[in-house]
């Protein structure tokens, strides 16, 4: 029993932390949350450059082979660094759902371009009436002429703006909400009959919406089996979930971080105002929030890595436990710092917007809530 | 005890109701939400005047400066209605903030000068409280007024000014001495905020708007003539006024409206063919908010009574304050959920029909602003303080 990292996962974690320490500042990040594209090119060069794209592909596609440790362990720098370039709807979510479903062909097409950072990607799973429900889907797939004819409309696609290439679920048989019946579909984006409209998030991400109309695609565009796409979908989705835990825990630790040095120094009543033991007595609370998300943490990447078979709960717990704490962290940051917390121009409300949102991606801790009493109680 | 409407309470309330309806038409409602900053103070005052030509824009005021005179039922309805029909309440910083002080402290001359000004609403006010340094610790504030014959010269900083950049005037705490007790020393100035010397400098706040502000002091010249009552006794001032301000940032009526839009909204919420409304995870949080605030609605009338019947407003308000603003932020974090990854959504040019959402951009704008509410007009934290001392005697 341990809980040491080897050798090479330090060197990786470490590089990454170096860069967002000397090369992403907070500023340089607002400039490129504020550029027309939303991310930097060349960051996403750096990122490929040294080889962090390649972190969890099967080293006969180049790739570096790594697990959910070192996905883990990469997550939680970019959330230290606020990173804005598209790691989760590239590498994890359009890089995994071909690494886990995809032919022979569309690997060997694809994920030497994802490491080599000439191709973004994106995955459309979401949907108007859809909330968090994976399954409920309306856009459809019909069978014509050897391929398939793709109709509907997917929004809120994270990286939709910027991808070059996306993957769409897609109805092929079965009713609105059912289970089965759900195929994943790659193409490109600009396919003809697919229109996107972009839009900002309020955590610096361009997301965009897409309408599809009569948009054809070629049978080798299936990804994973037909029909049992969900499975393919959450198998994925599990890792994308730890690795937002991650990098939820990454964010955590700033907040927690910036608001103890806060309160060290700002002094009111003639003294720091850390000195007062309601305060104290809070930040404890955060401290100990913080603590009990890494441990969750770890769990649930243990199960993944071990491949057990309460993986899945365990990544639910984390859910709801990023949720809460998350909550509980952001609000008491912005609260200790005051007005300062209050302005757009301090970091500590960016932090706590990414939180935010990374707690509406694939779930929010209620949903997970559900999600977890079902696997445990019924 | 007793908390049923007479039939003159319900004649009155229908009186509010037809006010409301037909002044607080559509144009206004357009021109309200409008995101043109001078568009928005225009409705703002319009809306103000409607109320003031009806005398029923300071409802707190004596009768004798233009109050209402209605008793602790009455004005209750009047906030409930107001609060139902989605009609915000006044911007506080004159009819609220300085026009109490103003009656009660200042001089004929100074309540022939300002009182009418402020009712009618020809003069925009703001506060100038908070310091760079000084937020939850006010009485520690520096900026600096030193006597010059006939005026004062003012020197310092101001900062979270809610709409300075719309203000004619502004009332301020400033030091006029350095010994003894901080509180002691303290003096309340009004100033013309056209006076040569001050800056007001934007601060967008983490909703991505401008409506708090820096305010710069550069010798300033103020006339000893708008002082408020004598020098160095500006803290007796400011803390009557603070106790007004705490009452009326509850806004109880305001949060059982928005829990009900929240209901309506959630309703229509569907996730997997089921409505959000029959979560029952979803219904817990929502009881729980909507049991505090029954409890909180009957809490606000039995101060509205006690002050009605001839008390002040004391340290009841810092709870008041407390739980109005803890269930402003819940009802908000709700409607954020309700609104599940839509919650991000920044102001753009796209219609409902494009997003594929209503609100949600909205709701992020008050979840992310009503964060303030915690912190402003004295912290939670300190008004834990002031209940702890005051109520407690710990």
């Amino acid at each position: 029993m341990n809980f040491e990292f080897t050798e090479e996962q330090v060197m990786v974690r470490d590089s990454v932390a170096r860069f967002i320490q000397d090369d992403y500042s907070f500023d340089g990040r607002q400039s490129i949350a504020a550029s027309e594209e939303g991310i930097s090119r060349d960051v996403w060069g750096t990122f490929a450059e040294l080889g962090w794209l390649s972190i969890p592909f099967a080293q006969e596609h180049g790739g570096f082979g790594g697990g959910a440790v070192d996905v883990m362990l990469v997550m939680e720098q970019l959330g230290k660094g606020l990173v804005l370039e598209p790691y989760v709807a590239t590498v994890l979510l359009f890089g995994g759902l071909l690494q886990k479903g995809g032919s022979a062909e569309l690997q060997t097409q694809y994920i030497p371009k994802i490491i080599e950072g000439s191709c973004l990607g994106a995955f459309a799973y979401l949907e108007r009436q859809s909330r968090y429900a994976m399954a409920d889907v309306q856009t459809t797939a019909t069978a014509q002429d050897g391929g398939y004819v793709l109709n509907g409309e997917k929004v809120v696609v994270l990286n939709g703006s910027n991808a070059d290439q996306v993957i769409v679920s897609a109805r092929t048989s079965g009713e609105q909400c059912d289970e089965a019946g759900i195929s994943l579909f790659l193409l490109p984006m600009d396919a003809a009959g697919l229109e996107k409209i972009s839009y900002r998030m309020m955590d610096g991400q361009l997301v965009a919406n897409l309408t599809l109309k009569d948009v054809a695609v070629p049978a080798g565009n299936l990804v994973g089996e037909l029909n049992q796409g969900l499975e393919l979908i959450q198998s994925v989705v599990v890792e994308a979930n730890t690795a937002l835990a991650a990098e939820a825990l990454g964010i955590m630790e700033q907040l927690n971080s910036k608001t103890l040095e806060y309160t060290k120094t700002r002094k009111q009543f003639g003294v720091a105002i850390g000195s007062f033991q309601a305060l104290q007595h809070r930040m404890v609370d955060t401290f100990m929030a913080y603590e009990q998300t890494k441990s969750l943490l770890y769990r649930a990447v243990c199960a993944l890595t071990d491949e057990k078979e309460d993986a899945a709960t365990a990544v639910h717990a984390l859910k709801v436990m990023v949720d809460r704490a998350g909550r509980l962290i952001y609000g008491e940051a912005i609260q200790l710092h005051g007005g300062m917390g209050l302005t757009d121009e301090l970091d500590i409300g960016h932090f706590a917007k990414r939180l935010m949102m990374i707690n509406t991606t694939f779930g929010n801790g209620d949903y997970h809530q559900a999600q977890f009493n079902a696997l445990r109680y019924n | 005890m007793d908390t049923s409407f007479t039939p003159e309470d319900l004649a009155f309330r229908d009186e509010v109701r037809a006010f409301i309806a037909k002044e607080y038409d559509e144009d206004l409602q357009t021109r309200l939400a409008s995101g043109e900053p001078l568009v928005y103070k225009q409705a703002v005052i319009d809306w103000q005047k409607r109320l003031n030509d009806k005398g029923w824009v300071a409802p707190n005021w004596p009768v004798e400066y233009g109050g209402t005179g209605w008793n602790a039922t009455q004005q209750f309805i009047f906030d409930s209605e107001r609060a139902a029909s989605g009609v915000r309440d006044v911007v506080p910083f004159g009819l609220k903030m300085v026009g109490p002080v103003l009656y009660a402290f200042g001089t004929e001359e100074q309540k022939k000068r300002f009182l009418p000004s402020i009712l009618a609403s020809d003069e925009w006010w703001c506060q100038g409280y908070s310091e760079p340094g000084s937020g939850s610790d006010l009485a520690s504030l520096k900026t600096k007024a030193v006597l010059d014959g006939d005026d004062y010269i003012v020197t310092g900083a101001k900062i979270w000014t809610t709409y300075a950049q719309f203000a004619d005037w502004i009332f301020c705490l400033v030091r006029t001495n350095s010994d003894g007790k901080k509180q002691q020393g303290i003096t309340f100035l009004l100033i013309d905020m056209k006076s040569p010397g001050i800056k007001v400098n934007p601060i967008v706040s983490i909703d991505n708007h401008h409506s708090l502000n820096e305010v710069e002091f550069n010798d300033v010249r103020v006339p000893v003539a708008n002082r408020i009552g004598e020098q160095d006794k500006g803290w007796t001032y400011a803390k009557a006024l603070l106790a007004h301000e705490r009452t009326s940032i509850a806004e109880v009526g305001d949060t059982k409206r928005k829990l009900r839009q929240v209901k309506e909204l959630a309703a229509q919420e569907l996730g997997g063919g089921a409505s959000l409304m029959t979560e029952p995870s979803f219904q817990a949080r929502l009881s729980d908010i909507e049991i505090e605030l029954m409890a909180l609605e009957f809490t606000e009338l039995r101060v509205l009574a006690a002050v009605a019947s001839g008390g002040a407003p004391g340290a009841e308000s810092s709870l008041l304050k407390i739980k109005g603003t803890e269930l402003q932020q819940a009802v908000q974090s709700l409607l954020m959920d309700v609104a599940a990854y839509y919650q991000g959504v920044l102001p753009n040019d796209l219609s409902a029909d494009q997003l594929g959402h209503e609100f949600g951009s909205k709701a992020r704008q008050a979840f992310m602003y009503g964060r303030a509410a915690t912190v402003y007009g004295g912290s939670n934290e300190v008004q834990k303080n002031i209940i702890a001392k005051a109520v407690l005697g710990l």
